[in-house]
């Protein structure tokens, strides 16, 4: 038996409506716009950091301490942002935190948003025990306060980049499951997933084809607040000086080091804040922007 | 495709029970029998809730019936497991009512249509099937009556009457015997519902397709069925061909369904109405 293709009857024709790309859709947005540009300026700072760089960021000059920013009087081109207390110059060290920052950022979002995904697919999909249980680890990870295991690394392991990463990874899926799970519970009553098992399609299938990419949406904006959220948490222990070594550039460091001296040489503080404060705000802007752009139906307003 | 034993049905329910938990337990299917032959349309009326949809979600294996059993050319679906069930999920498909949330809006007209192919051919998969799904695809579209120039846009883009012809296209791609259509035209206004009526007709003649079709709409039902069950709480009130069931109703619920569908000439309604009170006043005096 084979299907024929003699014509049928004629049908009800609505008109195609073009789709215009997803750059484009972005590029409309001047706000998002924006906020992309300022991330590209600060990737490319993370990347090219020597070669942007105006001076070494580890390199002291005790006679030139505490210079104020160029356009105050005292201040010089020399050193735009002005030096800290050790005369290192500000602008570099902001260039080379970026560095650190992003990679916790991203790396502790990327983490945390694979482990939350899998464990929210599970949970959400085959329910009954496995949701059970991974809802309670979830419970007991969030009861667990995330600086206290932060300490606790430190405590046994010591110090490091990747410890901060394997951290704040760890302590962060639990929102992702959250929201991985819930939206599954609804997508798996949806006719197309109800279809799906009626053809036959497995298990790993319907999770990849059919769940996963109907919560790309809401993981794009949790994993842009996540990222967003640890670069902060990233300044924060460094600040305590739980983060990664002294030797390494952070902003979180500098704003550490800088808060002896806010009230007579505010620069050393006010300017990694607002690295952190900016960088923040433009990977959130950026997620929003994502968020509506990666809904193929949204296009169309 | 022609059936080597014609005496046996295609699909054979056998006392059919679905209960689900609570206290008491509630009887969804209760003790169904049905028997539907190759090649005919057998239509499943009743009112929502009263278990239509239970009972196809039992016969594609979608839910675990609490007893009974449901044989498709011969076999006991019911006895096998997940892996000796697949050859027998290619040859009945299913189109479900909702057209709007039956496909997913992340996958283009061109996946959507190939999923049943991926799913159970070989020669579907790899860079080489690709092309040669493709070709399928578009000619299964264009026996739908959809052009295949739509093969890669996406299901929003698309009116409930061709999302509906889409399903169709889906469920015809492994050339099955046996289509399970849940209420395919309800969410349709009328014209197209009519239009999809007579494609689902057309397939049928050209493509020797039994339908197992489920329905709370009469008018509908009386169009395209060859055999008709009467659903009702869970149970089988009247079965019969169509003609028996729809001119000589022995169930008094079937009667009742039957008055209740709209007349298209209430002019002649009333007329009738009145004759009936004039008849029965005048057997009062």
């Amino acid at each position: 038996m084979t299907t024929t293709t003699a014509p049928a009857p004629p049908v009800d024709a609505a008109p195609p409506t073009p789709r215009p790309g997803a750059a484009r859709a972005l590029l409309h947005n001047r706000l998002a716009l924006a906020a992309l540009v300022f991330l590209t300026v600060i990737i490319v700072c993370a990347v090219f950091a020597p070669l942007i760089a105006p001076a070494d960021p580890n390199a002291q000059n005790l006679l030139g301490r505490l210079r104020p920013p160029a356009w105050q009087s005292g201040g010089s081109t020399a050193h735009l942002l002005g030096t800290d207390q050790l005369g290192r110059d500000l602008l570099s060290r902001i260039i080379y935190g970026t560095r650190v920052s992003l990679l916790v950022g991203a790396g502790a979002a990327l983490l945390a948003g694979t482990i939350g995904t899998f464990a929210g697919l599970a949970s959400g999909y085959f329910g009954g025990w496995t949701d059970r249980i991974v809802m309670r680890v979830a419970d007991v990870q969030l009861a667990f306060p995330a600086i206290l295991l932060a300490l606790a690394v430190v405590g046994f392991v010591g110090s490091g980049l990747w410890y901060v990463i394997l951290v704040l990874g760890i302590t962060g899926w639990v929102s992702y499951a959250r929201v991985v799970r819930s939206e599954v519970l609804s997508l798996r009553s949806r006719d197309f997933v109800t279809e799906a098992h009626a053809i036959g399609v497995g298990h790993l299938t319907i999770m990849r084809r059919h769940l996963l990419p109907n919560v790309m949406a809401p993981l794009a904006t949790i994993g842009t607040l996540h990222i967003a959220a640890a670069v902060v948490a990233e300044a924060s222990l460094s600040y305590l000086g739980l983060g990664v070594p002294k030797e390494t550039v952070t902003w979180g460091g500098m704003l550490a080091d800088g808060q002896l001296y806010l009230g007579t040489s505010w620069w050393i503080a006010v300017f990694p804040g607002l690295a952190l404060m900016l960088t923040s705000l433009a990977i959130n802007i950026t997620g929003d922007a994502l968020r509506d752009v990666a809904d193929p139906k949204a296009y169309r307003r | 495709m022609t059936s080597s034993h014609t005496a046996e049905p295609l699909l054979d329910i056998r006392d059919l029970r679905k209960e689900f938990p609570g206290q008491p337990p509630s009887v969804a299917v209760d003790d169904v029998s049905l028997t539907v032959t190759e090649g005919e349309t057998f239509a499943l009326v009743g009112e929502s809730g009263c278990g239509k949809t239970t009972l196809t979600r039992l016969l594609l294996r979608l839910l675990p019936p609490t007893s009974g059993s449901v044989r498709f050319d011969g076999t006991d679906l019911l006895s096998l497991d997940h892996a000796a069930l697949r050859p027998f999920r290619r040859q009945m498909q299913v189109v479900l009512q909702d057209p709007y949330s039956s496909m997913n809006p992340r996958l283009r007209i061109a996946d959507i249509v190939a999923e049943p192919l991926v799913t159970h051919e070989e020669w579907a998969r790899g860079r080489r099937g690709r092309a040669r799904t493709r070709e399928r695809v578009c000619e299964l579209l264009d026996a739908v009556g959809l052009d295949a120039g739509i093969v890669d846009r996406y299901p929003h883009e698309f009116s409930g009457g061709q999302r509906q012809r889409i399903s169709i296209a889906r469920a015809l791609a492994l050339e099955p015997r046996l289509v399970v259509l849940d209420e395919p035209t309800s969410a349709l206004d009328v014209s197209v519902q009519a239009r999809v009526l007579d494609l689902l007709a057309d397939l049928q003649q050209r493509l020797g397709l039994t339908y197992f079709f489920i329905s709370h709409n009469l008018a509908v039902v009386s169009r395209i069925a060859d055999r008709v069950a009467v659903m009702r709480q869970g149970r089988i009130v009247e079965t019969g061909t169509a003609r028996q069931v729809f001119t000589t109703p022995e169930d008094p619920y079937t009667r009742r369904l039957l008055d209740a569908v709209p007349v298209p000439d209430p002019t002649r309604a009333r007329r009738t109405a009145a004759v009936a009170s004039e008849s029965a006043e005048s057997t009062i005096v």
